[in-house]
């Protein structure tokens, strides 16, 4: 264990929860595969469709496994798995989607919710048994069912993505930073990098300083195409640290990405700008 | 350059980089040739350049009869590590030796500004000391927290004597200062030498303690001002700058104050600072200061805190190693003050007058960057 990592452990320990802390140090940094929809199989063998919930899906008669549907077949299908999904969450909150050009300028404030939201039973949140999601350890309805008793707890039910507990919030926090903890020790360290004459990314950019994430993806002059942050970050592995480049979903990429982005908090997105 | 996309800047750098090496060694005869160059360019590219603006400067200052007294020249962090490990920042170096023997006329002599090495280990700084030997002006060398940290300036005073000195030279009083002393953040968190060399070499970890001149040395210096004439011009050169501009990166002086108040009685004084690898101008009252370009690559302006009178460089392009990084020469007027020429490797050559400072940025302002600056 050199100096860096033992700094980073230390850190961690630091700022880790009791019972979160296997989770926010493990999840994330190693490339594990993400959880995913298991639907059923047809009896049939008829195609079945899964919704993003995780857990409701739909058989299409007269489709087989394998063929594929027509447009008029995939909107009947997606429009009753949302009206299953909103059967079985009848208090959801729906964000408004704004209007595209109201999404470029990204407008300051979030709108509210269009539905008040209204109480409603905790049980009734989580997501029915069978699913995939629900045995793949960290999930959307840990600790939830105790959300209702936490008193004065301040809860905004009815959220799509489930009621979620303080724990829960302190171990999406941990983690995330965790992340970008790792991020900060690959940024400073040569090595971990990959680079063959000793030159880290701190060298040039103390503190991600001259890094402008906010500004990706934008007109690369110098590689005449569109770059995203990713692929400088790859550049300067490449050239200036005179490493092998990383492929998109490596850990160490993720991570410098994270940390890169956590300098820059607060900062106005303007994609494109030079 | 192993990417097969030229950016129209690396082209445009590249073609005028033979019209810059002209620039540097101009007499009449060689003017005639550079703006035949120069006009082929203009001519070639269909519009008018900066590289005309440059000529018509140089040409002014053929006529100027304001004449330097005598010139040095300075080469400041290189950052060397061991050859075999990494000679991108060997063939910088190299780069800088070649532009100061290739000035003409040479220089009286030449000011290294310190961080020769990166991890102060033997290998760099005797490469770093090997090198230099092939600078044909005799070299003044000066320490930088990269050569000092692993073993306190051991190895550094064995090559290059102590790091505190004064010398007259055509009637200046010149100071060379150690200003990277640290407080002892090590022992106490049990650290070996190489990490504290390590955490010292990193900008922005926070732990390292801010520099300072220290108060042995501030005695030093009130002792060997007191037999200079007030009216004698001094020029001091110290690693870190001698003010205040970026604290949590050791952008910083932290007895700056009292060392400013021992120069304060002199009438002109110039204080020559590395570390900041960036075109970096202020002025305190009597004091005026410049910062050197780096050999080895270019910090980002600070967030905070730069000095008003800073004029910024363009940000660097990532795709030349060289481009945010020079090195340069200093004149000295007759009046004690300096003109300094920032030689960027891959940009039109900048100075910063004297005239502009003493003239509280009114007069003689350097040209402001084109592009806009994170």
């Amino acid at each position: 264990m050199n100096f860096q990592t033992k700094l980073l452990a230390g850190l961690i320990a630091a700022s880790s929860l009791a019972g979160g802390a296997a989770l926010a140090t493990g999840s994330g940094l190693k490339a594990e595969p993400l959880p995913q929809h298991k639907v059923p199989v047809s009896k049939e063998g008829n195609l079945v469709v899964g919704l993003c919930d995780g857990v409701t899906s739909m058989e299409v008669e007269g489709v087989k496994d394998g063929q594929s549907m027509t447009r008029d077949q995939a909107q009947a299908v997606s429009t009753a798995l949302m009206a299953e999904w909103r059967r079985k969450n009848p208090d959801a909150n729906w964000d408004d989607v704004p209007p595209p050009a109201k999404a470029v300028a990204q407008a300051g404030k979030p709108k509210a919710p269009g539905t008040p939201p209204a109480a409603v039973d905790a049980t009734q949140q989580k997501p029915s048994a069978g699913g995939a999601v629900k045995n793949a350890g960290q999930s959307a309805a840990s600790g939830a069912s105790e959300v209702a008793a936490q008193k004065d707890a301040n809860l905004q039910t009815g959220h799509t993505y489930g009621a979620f507990s303080e724990r829960d919030e302190k171990i999406w926090a941990d983690s995330t930073q965790a992340f970008v903890d790792e991020g900060h020790r690959v940024f400073h360290d040569a090595a971990a990098l990959g680079g063959t004459i000793a030159v880290s990314c701190d060298m040039c950019h103390p503190d991600a300083a001259n890094t402008h994430p906010e500004t990706y993806p934008k007109y690369q002059v110098q590689l005449g195409r569109v770059a995203m942050l990713r692929d400088m970050i790859n550049w300067c592995i490449q050239n200036p640290v005179r490493g092998k480049p990383l492929g998109d979903d490596d850990p160490k990429m993720k991570a410098m990405e994270a940390y890169i982005y956590a300098r820059r908090k607060g900062v106005p997105l303007e994609f494109g700008k030079h | 350059m192993s990417n097969k996309f030229k950016s129209i800047e690396t082209k445009y750098y590249e073609e005028r980089q033979e019209l810059f090496d002209g620039l540097k060694r101009l007499d009449r005869r060689a003017f005639m040739r550079v703006a035949g160059a120069s006009a082929g360019i203009v001519a070639g590219m269909g519009l008018v350049t900066p590289a005309s603006f440059q000529l018509v400067q140089v040409a002014e200052a053929q006529d100027n009869p304001e004449k330097p007294k005598f010139t040095f020249a300075y080469i400041s962090d290189t950052h060397l590590y061991e050859q075999k490990l990494n000679d991108r920042f060997v063939r910088s170096i190299l780069k800088a030796v070649d532009d100061v023997n290739a000035l003409d006329p040479q220089p009286d002599f030449v000011l290294f500004g310190g961080d020769l090495a990166q991890l102060g280990q033997a290998g760099e700084l005797k490469l770093g000391a090997q090198i230099l030997k092939s600078v044909k002006a005799p070299v003044r060398m000066m320490v930088g927290e990269h050569d000092w940290f692993l073993d306190m300036g051991e190895l550094w005073r064995e090559l290059f004597g102590e790091p505190t000195y004064s010398f007259e030279h055509k009637g200046i009083h010149f100071v060379v200062l150690n200003s990277i002393q640290e407080k002892d953040f090590w022992t106490e968190r049990g650290l070996t030498p190489k990490e504290r060399m390590q955490i010292v070499a990193g900008l922005d970890n926070g732990i390292q303690s801010r520099f300072e001149v220290g108060a042995e040395q501030r005695a030093w210096l009130q002792k060997d001002l007191a037999k200079v004439d007030k009216k004698t011009p001094v020029i001091v050169f110290s690693h870190s700058p001698l003010y205040k501009y970026y604290k949590p990166w050791n952008f910083w002086t932290d007895d700056a104050d009292e060392v400013q108040a021992l120069l304060k009685p002199f009438e002109k004084v110039t204080v020559i600072h590395g570390h900041t690898h960036q075109l970096l101008t202020n002025r305190i009252n009597n004091i005026h200061f410049h910062g050197m370009l780096s050999t080895a690559w270019p910090w980002p302006y600070a967030p905070e805190g730069l000095p008003s009178f800073t004029t910024q460089m363009n940000r660097a392009d990532p795709f030349s190693a060289f481009d945010g990084c020079g090195d340069g020469r200093m004149d000295v007027l007759e009046a004690g003050l300096v003109n300094k020429l920032y030689n960027l490797w891959e940009r039109n050559p900048i100075t910063v007058r004297a005239s502009y400072l003493a003239s509280n940025g009114k007069k003689d302002a350097p040209p402001r960057p084109k592009l806009p600056t994170y």
